[in-house]
Parts: structure tokens; sequence; C-alpha cells
């Protein structure tokens, strides 16, 4: 995809890269764009650099580009941090204020052509007036916005600051595009009809609404980085429906108290990060022998301990499929895209309410805290009814069998308030009464049911995507997989047709579905964001990949590239 | 006394597994006095546990219950009654499950101050592994695991919570049956977090506990609902004093209440 234009945006504390950003995103998508806005920041809580790095297109975009056509630049403080995730280069721009004194040599060494912009010495001679308004608006002369479509953007953004800040800022951005930038028209991207269908939205918002959507009213959660805009974003809305959202004093409060919650009739979930689903493991355990369905979210970071909390990395796989101590199935689904953390944390909850037991979720940092502006994601329709046992099911003739042995192994649940409905759910190992017992009897009839349960469902077809039918095989998850398919995309054009197979569910695996997949397959590469190969060693030991399946990981925080595949890809074509 | 059911209806068939003379007999006891007492409907109430000898109580009270994980019983209690505020609610456990792994949420409740009643039964061991010593216990307790004793002064269960905001604050004891069961009627009818701390001996692992019954007396004073002067007499008192406490009627936790709106129009906002 050619068609697309990146512009980077940084600055120190208080220089409003971020909301130039935001605002920017905003005009594009009034002028019927499509938009990605990644953003990374120094460690600072208040006054540290910050970047945003923005992708536009006429078409959906997915993941990060290359490569930056553009750098705007507030001023030159600790821009080294950011060197790495903005790459330039001979086509690139750099746009800077002329009084923030030189440009730093590892700019300069990437060959882009420099521009200063008299942005803090105008700023001054307009009342109210800001730098960023001003390199605002020299970015909207190159990608040919109009005054009009800066001020709806502009009303949008800043609308609840008052007038008298939209005036000033829409008189700095004027000026701004009055600048001399010179003639860039190859950055202007087709013409767009203007529409106000599409949606601006977070990976981690994206997640709050399929959580909504799921049917989610109950949630409890320990603030972290990057999980906690899920937890911002859903507390009003949560109340605003009749929900509730509690803030937990640790995350093994948090998964116990959505597990009470559970037990009380009420969907519930939990969102948090690998430090967070670490210490929630055996609350998780529980939940799964207890057959009490509930869902965590975990928003992955740098690892391992505290690692790289405001960075991505897909590293927490092995902790999902792994982590609980004891035979514990269980359900692994990750999001495909932000557009996906809709329909797949929405899939989560229905899976986890319709099988009674644990589901994880999967996503990112890069996800996460990204944003998107997009096609409004699709209302799934999807099966999402707990098995309940009502008062006139119940026989009253004995105690209520709670985990009564059942052919698809889904045990009607009686709520509290039911009457004839009273059992005590319990994390020992029980009877179908839910009486403790270390009969082996027992143990092989309860954990074959909470077992067969989930491996006879019907996941349909939503396991996976698959794009492309090529003798290459791409297998990824979650935001990787936007990635490869983007490359994919790319390697058909230039001859070399690949298929991708992107996960969304991850466990249960769908053995005959990945082996129906790869028939024909010549080469299979597993392309993740680790460093053990996580899901290429999970693959393997399922005896899903044949054994010439090759395995690109490479941590974070650098995001993978498409090019990064492209050239992959090639180079195993190459090699056979 | 409500003359349509008995203590007895709400008892399960399920045996305790609790020792010849365990104190906990008499909590499960005085718990079924005091649903029968209120005639609460058993299907409205939920006893919630985490680990450990005393945790085994909900299989043994006909109601719903949550038989968790170690330490967590106030969690699984809290997420329950925020999620359902029509239910009663009650965590029960021991002092290992309660004040060491489970410590950090005893403050919280404490602080959170739900509805909900929190019965400790205290016997100041780990029964269930066979006799190490709980916060609760004397520092020169000798056993396989501390030879020399812990060396650690007591955990102060009372003046914990009294510090951490509870509302309703008492102490029982499993001798003193008809007291232990007017604590939890009134610890139940207490709008908030009302914690009962139960004296209730291990014949098997702390058979000294036996001259409990001579020591247990009840309060000198009528329970009191200044914090100061709570803090005094809890401070000043040798751990035997049994009865109310402190009773203070602080606000109790309260789900928000925004106006309602629907989702179709908490997704216009992601509108361009």
């Amino acid at each position: 995809m050619n068609n697309s234009v990146s512009i980077a945006v940084t600055g120190s504390g208080g220089s409003g890269a971020v909301t130039t950003g935001l605002i920017l995103l905003q005009a594009m998508a009034k002028a019927g764009y499509y938009g990605y806005m990644s953003r990374t920041a120094g460690p600072q809580i208040r006054g540290g650099e910050s970047a945003v790095m923005m992708r536009f297109s006429n078409r959906p975009v997915h993941c990060g580009d290359d490569r930056f056509d553009v750098l705007l630049a507030m001023d030159w403080h600790k821009l080294e941090r950011f060197a790495d995730e903005i790459p330039l280069d001979g086509n690139s721009l750099i746009f800077g204020d002329s009084a923030a004194g030189d440009i730093p040599e590892i700019l300069t060494a990437s060959g882009a052509a420099f521009t200063a912009l008299d942005l803090q010495q105008t700023a001054r001679s307009i009342e109210g007036g800001r730098a960023n308004m001003l390199g605002l608006g020299s970015l909207a002369r190159l990608l040919g916005l109009s005054g009009d479509t800066m001020r709806q953007a502009l009303q949008a953004t800043l609308g609840k600051k008052g007038e008298h800040i939209i005036a000033a800022s829409m008189a700095c951005i004027e000026q701004g595009m009055g600048f001399d930038i010179g003639d860039h028209g190859q950055l202007q991207l087709p013409s767009s009809a203007a529409q106000d269908s599409h949606w601006n939205i977070s990976g981690n918002e994206a997640c709050g609404l399929g959580a909504l959507r799921g049917g989610v009213r109950f949630v409890a959660a320990y603030p972290i980085t990057p999980a906690s805009d899920i937890l911002e974003w859903l507390a009003p809305r949560l109340e605003k429906l009749g929900g509730v959202l509690l803030q937990a004093e640790d995350e093994l409060a948090s998964v116990n108290m959505i597990t009470g919650a559970s037990f009380g009739g009420v969907p519930s979930l939990t969102a948090t990060s690998g430090p967070g689903l670490s210490l929630m493991m055996e609350g998780l355990g529980l939940a799964v022998a207890s057959e009490t369905p509930i869902v965590a979210i975990d928003v992955m970071r740098g690892g391992p301990s505290t690692g790289i909390p405001t960075k991505s990395e897909q590293s927490d796989l092995n902790l999902a499929l792994y982590g609980f101590h004891g035979d514990a199935p269980h359900l692994v689904v990750a999001p495909l895209d932000i557009s996906d953390c809709v329909f797949a944390t929405h899939w989560a909850v229905c899976l986890a309410e319709q099988l009674q037991t644990v589901a994880l979720v999967l996503s990112d940092q890069s996800l996460g805290q990204t944003r998107a502006v997009m096609d409004k994601p699709p209302h799934a329709e999807l099966p999402c009814q707990r098995r309940i046992a009502h008062v006139q099911d119940i026989d009253v003739s004995q105690a209520f069998q709670r985990y009564q042995l059942t052919g698809d192994g889904v045990s009607p649940m009686s709520i509290p308030g039911t009457p004839a409905g009273m059992y005590t759910a319990d994390g020992l190992e029980h009877t179908e009464r839910g009486t403790p017992s270390s009969m082996a009897s027992d143990h092989d009839a309860q954990m074959r049911k909470r077992r067969d349960k989930l491996t006879a469902y019907n996941y349909g077809s939503t396991w996976a995507r698959i794009d492309g039918n090529g003798p290459v095989a791409i297998i990824s998850w979650g935001s990787t997989s936007a990635v490869c398919r983007e490359a994919a995309e790319r390697l058909a054009s230039m001859g070399i047709p690949a298929r991708v197979i992107s996960l969304r569910l991850l466990l249960p695996l769908n053995h005959r579905g990945i082996n129906e997949v790869l028939q024909g397959c010549s080469s299979v590469v597993v392309i993740e964001q680790n460093q053990a190969g996580q899901l290429y060693h999970y693959l393997h030991a399922e005896q899903v990949l044949p054994p010439h399946a090759r395995s690109y990981a490479k941590p974070g925080p650098l995001t993978i590239r498409p090019g990064e595949v492209v050239t992959l890809i090639s180079g195993v074509i190459n090699d056979e | 006394m409500n003359e349509m059911v008995k203590p007895k209806d709400y008892k399960t068939d399920i045996k305790p597994i609790w020792c010849p003379g365990c104190g906990d007999f008499a909590t499960l006891s005085a718990l079924t006095k005091t649903l029968a007492y209120l005639g609460l409907p058993k299907h409205e109430v939920a006893v919630v546990s985490g680990i450990g000898c005393s945790s085994r109580l909900p299989a043994y009270i006909d109601s719903y219950g949550f038989h968790g994980v170690h330490g967590r019983a106030l969690a699984v209690a809290a997420g329950l009654k925020a999620a359902r505020p029509d239910l009663t609610v009650i965590a029960a456990g021991g002092d290992g499950d309660g004040y060491s792994i489970g410590g950090n949420h005893f403050l919280h409740a404490c602080r959170r101050n739900m509805d909900l009643t929190y019965i400790v039964m205290d016997n100041h061991v780990y029964g269930m592994t066979k006799g190490q010593p709980s916060p609760t216990t004397e520092p020169d307790w000798v056993s396989k695991l501390t030879p020399h004793g812990s060396g650690l002064r007591p955990f102060q269960p009372l003046a914990i919570a009294l510090s951490s905001g509870a509302g309703f604050i008492a102490r029982g004891f499993a001798g003193d049956p008809l007291t232990l069961t007017r604590l939890i009627v009134d610890g139940i009818n207490h709008r908030g977090f009302s914690f009962i701390e139960v004296l209730s001996p291990c014949p098997t692992f702390r058979p000294e506990q036996k001259q409990w019954k001579q020591l247990a007396r009840p309060w000198q004073q009528e329970a009191t609902s200044d914090p100061i002067e709570a803090a005094m007499r809890i401070h000043s008192d040798d751990g035997m004093s049994t009865g109310l406490i402190y009773q203070n009627n602080l606000p109790p936790w309260q789900p928000g209440t925004m106006p309602a709106r629907d989702l179709a129009s908490i997704e216009q906002e992601f509108l361009v």
C-alpha cells in the first residue's frame, strides 16, 4: 500500500506534540481519509518529551509504514530517544523551528531535507498563539487540508476549552498554512469524499466497547500501563449502563472480585498487563475449576518484570497458555488489529459465558494506545447466553447438581436468588454437587468435563483470518498479523503470492483448520514480536507445523514493519 | 425467632471436616441461628470463604456459597455484593486466610465499607497445614516450622480494622454462642462493613486454648462510636474481651448513579 503518507510529530513536554497529532488525525478523518496514530513518550509523568506517529490513506490503515515522509519537530530535545521509532531517509522532510538551534546530527545523517520554520517567533506575534498550531498549519497545507476542515477538527478536539482557544489556534493554523514549505504535491493523497460515518477509536477503547457489546456489566481492575485507558473509558460508561467498576487493591483482588460478580450472574471482566496477569494466575485457575465465566484482557508490554511499560511486545503468550498450575483448560483470544479489538473482546466474553470458563484476551500496547480512523466495526451477532438453571428446571428432590456431567460438558448454573438452586462453588476438586472430593473418579470426570466442553465447541470460522493464497504461508497473531497482511499485499504486487494465517483463537488450537490452510504451502514462516518465538514453539509442540517451518521472532519495543516482512519472505523464496 | 424457619433448615447434610471440640462448630451454629432469626430466604444469602479449616464453612450452610482460594474471600465477596446488592453476603475464614495471605484485602474491605459481614474464626494457628504460627500466634509459640517461636508481635485485628475504617467491630467467643449469635445478627443488620473476630479454639494444635473459657469476658463498657475511645480500649485489652466494641454509621459503599444511557448512544461518541 503506497497510497499512504506517514507523519511524525515530536516535542518536549508542553510543546503540544500529542495535541497536534490528535487534531491532524481528526482533520484527516473529516476529510474522509483513514488514519492510524500511535504514540510514544519518555518516562516522565509530566513535562516529558513525546511523539505521535501517524499514517493516513484513502484505504484502511492497520499498522505503521516502514518510514516517515515528514517529521515535524517542535524542538530537538531528547529527539534521539525517538530516532529508532521514526525512520527517515533521503525522501523525507523535516520541519523544525528556526529558533530551536542546530538540527541534531542523527537527523541530518538520514539525508532528509530540512526546512526551518519560524514557529516560536510567529507564535509570539499572535495573541494566545502556540508554535505547535503553526506547525500543524504547515502539515495541513502539505496534506491539502482546507481551513474549514481544520476548523471542524479544532472544534471537535479542543471545543471544550472555549472559543478564544479555538480562535487563537485557528489564527496560528492559518499563518502556518501560509509558510513557504516548498512544493511537495507527491505527499497529497488522492482526494477522498468527506464523510462522517468513520470512527476515531483507540484499541483500548475498542476492547472496552467489545466488552460492553458482549454484555459485561461488572469490571474490577488495578491500574497498570498500558491497560488503564480501558478502565478509564469503561468507568463512566458502565455506570450509565447500570453496571459497576471497582478499583481493586491489587490484581489478586480484581480477578477474585470479577469471579464473585460473575458467580452472582453478571458478565464480568478485568483488564491488566503482564505483571498483573502474572499475579492473577491463581485466581484465574479458580474460575476455571469453579466454572465461573470471566474475561481478562492483557494489554501486553515489554517484559519481563516491570520491563518497558509504555511500549509493545507479544511476549505473554506463554504465560497465557501455560501459566496455570494443574491442567486448566481455558481460552486465549487475540485481536488482529484495532478494529478487531471490538470483535475479539466481544467474542471472548461470549465464549466465556457460553462455556463457563476463563477467556484471556491478548492485546498489546501497539493496539491499545494507538488510535485509528476506521470503518465502524460491524455489530457481530454472537451466541452469548450463559446456561442458567431456572427455578422450574431444578429437581428439588436432591441438592442442586451444579457440576452435573452433561453431554457437552456445560452444566446449568443457578444464579444466587434462584430458590432451590443453592450450591457452593468450589476450587477444590468436587463432585457433581460441588462437594470437595479427592477421589480419582471425581477428578477424572470433572477434568474431562472441563476439557471436553472447550474442545467439542464449534468456534466457527472466526478462529483465524486467512488472507491470500500463495505457496508461502505466514502465520502470525495479534498486532503483528496486521503487519504481515500488509506485507503480503506488497509481496503479491511483486509477484510473490503469500497466504497469511492470522490466529485469533490461540487456545484451544484449531489443529485441523491449520493443517487444512497449510495444505500445499512450500514455506511456512511464523512471525511474532517476542524474543523466544513463543508462538513458533507452541505450534511446533502442537505438531501443526511442517519440520521446515521457520521462526521470525523479534522482541519489542520497535514494532515489526511491513517492509521487514517483505524482505524476510523474499529471502525465504530465494533460499528455495 | 421467626416461627417458620429453624436453624437446622439452614444446614446441609454435609458433615464438617472439623475435629471434635473445634471452635468453628460454634460459628456454624451461630450463623444458622442468625439466618433463622432474621428469617432470611436461603437463596438470598451467599457465604464466601477462602482456604483453611474454617473456610470449609459455606458447604455446611444451605445457602449459595463460594469456597475460593486462600486469602481472597473478601475480594470474591466484594465483587458479588457490588454486582448483586440485593443479596446478604457473608465472608468467613480463619486468621491465616484473613490476616496473613489476605491481609491486604482486609484493610481495603474495611476502607471500602461495603455492606458485608466478615467473620474470622481465629485460633492463632494454621490448622489445615498441621500447626504453624499464624499472624495472631504468640511470638514464643514453638512449632516444627518455628523451633524458636516466630518472634513476631501478634497482629491486632480489631485495631487494624478500626484504623482502616470499619464501622462495626466486635469480638465473639466460641464458648459463648448466644453472644456470638447476637453479634452476627447485629453485624448483618449493620449498614456497611461489619467485622466479627471470633476466638475459636483449636483443640488439636492449641489444646492450651481450653483456658480461653476462663479468660474470655464481656467488654466492661458499652460499644462506642468514638474511634479514639475504641482505640484506647482495644489497645489496653488483652485480646479476651468480647462483644461489640465499636459501631459508627459511616456511609456504606454505593454504586454511582449517573443518568442512564444505552449502548447505541455511547457508540455515537466514536463518530468522526
